[in-house]
């Protein structure tokens, strides 16, 4: 999903960055809030983090015989809510742009946007409307973690249909090409985000039970059932 | 559960490795040379950008560039093993927090029922 540097003309580059902005401030407000008020999940924080940051560097082969990664940013934004995934999505697009040329600084506000805040909140949307129609655990989380790591890579695809315009096809005609490179890439390596992710959801309800009860979007449930 | 956690590794195994048999061969470019087999999604973007806009000039460039594509995988490799690294602490300390909990509520138990026999005797006098 990283849209490389300089690949996206000035005024998309900066119209991203504004637009993500805000959430960064955001997130950043969230964490530390969360973090006062339960100091002893900073550990499972960082599990998130780390998730996040080994599924990301992990390029696997797909279907239509090219590689790509999974954003592993949904497992975050069910534990801690998504706005809290956009600063850390931010340390691992930074690590990469900065250190592996991969994505960019100019690249970074419409790489966040995809990555950190369609895809969390994507995510986190799907589990609470899964969980609100009471359906099984572990289905709303595959659900929620593969369908978010999809809707990043779709939104890649719309923000370089919406630069690069196809002279005959306009705006559809782009969006189906970067949608076939990006979208239908991405799916098998989406159900393998949603099958880890609900592994992990495994080990938590197994060894965590307790610290999963205090997170909002899981308490909820526990404290009816 | 147990089951289900490995049939659950098994697919995603399984998902990763049948790409390779499954996938087409890359198609012949124009020069007749058949193109990169599992290229990067994001450096096919970059030339469906050139398709499009072979105009289009990147306006900036990447301020660090990996001096190989070692380099490269070194640091993947570097950030995919931090992250393992963590969640295998977690996931360590985890379950031994688990089982000693279990042992000491064992233990508790085991006293408790003692104690219990203990009173019992002691009214059975």
């Amino acid at each position: 999903m990283h849209i490389m540097e300089g690949f996206l003309p000035f005024e998309h580059a900066l119209g991203w960055t504004i637009a993500a902005t805000p959430f960064i401030a955001w997130g950043l407000q969230s964490i530390k809030k969360h973090l006062r008020e339960k100091p002893e999940q900073r550990m499972l924080l960082g599990v998130a983090a780390a998730f996040s940051f080994t599924l990301s560097a992990l390029k696997l082969p797909s279907v239509t015989g090219s590689c790509s990664h999974p954003t592993g940013v949904g497992l975050g934004a069910l534990l801690f809510g998504p706005a809290a995934m956009v600063p850390v999505g931010l340390v691992v697009l930074l690590f990469q742009a900065l250190l592996l040329a991969h994505g960019g600084l100019t690249t970074l506000g419409a790489n966040l946007f995809s990555m950190a805040i369609v895809g969390p909140f994507v995510a986190a949307g799907l589990f609470r409307a899964g969980r609100a129609l009471a359906l099984p655990l572990s289905a709303c989380v595959f659900a929620a973690a593969a369908l978010g790591d999809l809707a990043t890579y779709v939104t890649t695809a719309i923000q370089l249909a919406w630069a690069f315009p196809d002279p005959a096809g306009g705006f559809a005609g782009s969006l189906a090409k970067f949608g076939a490179i990006f979208a239908i890439t991405q799916i098998p390596l989406a159900i393998s985000e949603g099958l880890l992710t609900v592994l992990v959801v495994n080990a938590l309800r197994r060894f965590n039970a307790d610290e999963l009860q205090k997170l909002p979007l899981f308490g909820q449930r526990g404290a009816k059932a | 559960m147990k089951l289900r956690n490995w049939l659950i590794l098994a697919a995603v195994v399984l998902l990763t490795v049948l790409p390779l048999w499954l996938a087409a061969p890359p198609a012949i470019g124009p020069d007749g040379i058949p193109g990169e087999a599992f290229g990067g999604a994001d450096n096919k973007a970059q030339a469906a950008i050139g398709e499009i806009a072979p105009g289009y000039k990147p306006w900036f460039s990447p301020l660090l560039e990996p001096a190989s594509g070692e380099i490269a995988s070194l640091l993947f490799a570097l950030q995919a093993a931090l992250g393992a690294g963590v969640i295998g602490y977690w996931l360590g300390a985890s379950v031994t927090r688990e089982r000693l909990r279990r042992e000491m509520n064992e233990k508790a138990a085991g006293q408790e029922s003692s104690a219990q026999t203990a009173e019992d005797a002691a009214h059975a006098d």
